[in-house]
């Protein structure tokens, strides 16, 4: 049975969500992770477009593109309920990527102002973002890869300033097999020195007194595997945990 | 107090080579129906536009920057997230130049200038790209980066309801950028689905008061 990598990392996320946090979830795979948040665990999720609490789906399970399902949707008691009131999908509002969201009950919404003093402000418990590049010393780069159309950095720079905690989403290696957490990250940064926690398919590491240190490995990953596929120098926790793994 | 004008009537108010503020995220209370008129107006160009990104879509009404990029209107685009292959091959081509600022320290900018601030520290940016060129100062330990004011001299911005004062209402996230680039702007056009008689917003509620905004056009609702 072949692992599902994005679901796995996402799966391993949610296991640094507590009860009561306020985080920020980016594009990619750190948005399948509120997929996986605990049982009797709440967390409100920050949208950096304007409003804190969007509901675990993410994205409603409509084509947003389609006007007509939109419309029908946002007219469907299951989102609409008066009773359940706030959980509702509408044209005017949406996550960070643009696409439509849904309010959970409890929502508030803000201007883009308020938004980013959350981010940098220390307001935020946690964010949690995809990568490219990670290295020894908690360096980001995750905005442009050089020689790439540059889309621009959007609000990463903002929430990893800021947050609490900064948690890296990341396959641990390119598709070509090259190591993505290096002594140094060649790309672009997003930011010094930020990384708290980095989770990938094989391991999750944690910055521990300025030291990449592996608390947990795949199933069945050994330390010599690990270092072999890492470019950086890392240690090794005195319990190592086992991760939980999503298969295909 | 009346600020209600005709659409054409608040465009002519943007002259060439103005910086021209737009709110929005996304679509999300995006100045639809202003921008869609001014791009009826290629006479006005030159334009520098400041915006969250640059919404560019291919519906009538509803398509963003397109129209007055296509036309040739804007020299230079001010924003922090950007990621359209018409407007890419402009950039490449050298016909426009881009500016890309973190979303945060562009709310932020927009802020100081409104607010009558010199700049202020950030942490945003330290060590990165950013940071080249600015001043830096060690505060209590962490490093920040100098940010300056970004003035504009037109914003454009959308709310859901406003009265002839000015006085608006956004719905649920479609206050984003609106507010920050209504209050960095000399000149301050807002585009309203509904627009109301002085006296009937109550007045806690009002998001953007009235004295920020200038004209007030009242338009017909935009479908995503």
């Amino acid at each position: 049975m072949a692992v599902n990598k994005r679901e796995t990392i996402a799966k391993n996320i949610a296991r640094y969500f507590h009860d009561g946090d306020f985080v920020n979830l980016g594009v990619g795979i750190p948005t399948l992770s509120a997929n996986y948040i605990p049982e009797g665990t709440e967390i409100i999720l920050h949208a950096e477009s304007g409003f804190a609490g969007q509901d675990g789906a993410i994205t409603p399970p409509w084509d947003v593109n389609d006007r007509e399902a939109c419309d029908r949707e946002l007219n469907n008691p299951k989102w609409a309920d008066k009773e359940n009131g706030w959980k509702i999908g509408h044209k005017d509002i949406c996550d960070a990527s643009g696409n439509l969201a849904i309010l959970s009950k409890g929502a508030s919404c803000f201007d883009s102002v308020v938004s980013f003093m959350m981010a940098r402000g220390g307001h935020l418990d946690a964010t949690v973002l995809g990568g490219l590049q990670v290295d020894e010393e908690g360096n980001l780069a995750n905005w442009m890869v050089p020689g790439k159309n540059i889309p621009g950095m959007g609000g990463a720079m903002d929430l990893v300033s800021g947050a609490k905690k900064v948690i890296v989403a990341m396959e641990h290696n390119a598709k070509d097999g090259a190591p993505k957490v290096l002594k140094k990250c060649v790309f672009p940064l997003t930011a010094i020195n930020c990384v708290s926690v980095l989770v990938t398919d094989i391991c999750i590491i944690e910055f521990i007194d300025g030291k990449m240190t592996v608390v947990a490995m795949a199933p069945g990953m050994t330390k010599e595997e690990l270092q072999k596929r890492t470019e950086a120098t890392i240690h090794f926790a005195d319990k190592i945990d086992v991760m939980d793994i999503v298969e295909e | 107090m009346n600020k209600v004008v005709d659409i054409r009537t608040a465009i002519d108010k943007i002259k060439s080579g103005d910086k021209v503020a737009v709110g929005g995220f996304g679509n999300v209370g995006g100045p639809m129906n202003l921008l869609y008129e001014l791009e009826k107006h290629p006479e006005i160009n030159h334009l520098t536009t400041i915006s969250e990104d640059f919404q560019m879509s291919e519906t009538p009404y509803n398509q963003g920057f397109t129209g007055l990029l296509l036309n040739g209107q804007i020299d230079e685009i001010v924003v922090s997230f950007f990621g359209h292959k018409k407007a890419q091959a402009k950039v490449d081509a050298g016909e426009v130049k881009l500016t890309l600022i973190p979303q945060g320290t562009l709310a932020e900018r927009l802020r100081a200038a409104g607010a009558g601030l010199g700049g202020f520290y950030t942490p945003t940016g330290v060590g990165t790209v950013v940071e080249e060129g600015k001043e830096t100062k060690v505060i209590n330990g962490k490093k920040y980066l100098l940010e300056l004011p970004l003035k504009a001299n037109v914003a454009l911005v959308k709310a859901y309801k406003a009265d002839r004062m000015g006085n608006a209402v956004f719905a649920y996230t479609a206050q984003n950028f609106n507010t920050a680039m209504a209050t960095a702007a000399d000149i301050v056009i807002l585009e309203c689905e509904k627009l109301v008689e002085n006296g009937e917003i109550v007045p806690d509620q009002v998001q953007l008061p009235g004295v920020f905004v200038d004209y007030v056009v009242h338009c017909e609702e935009v479908h995503y």
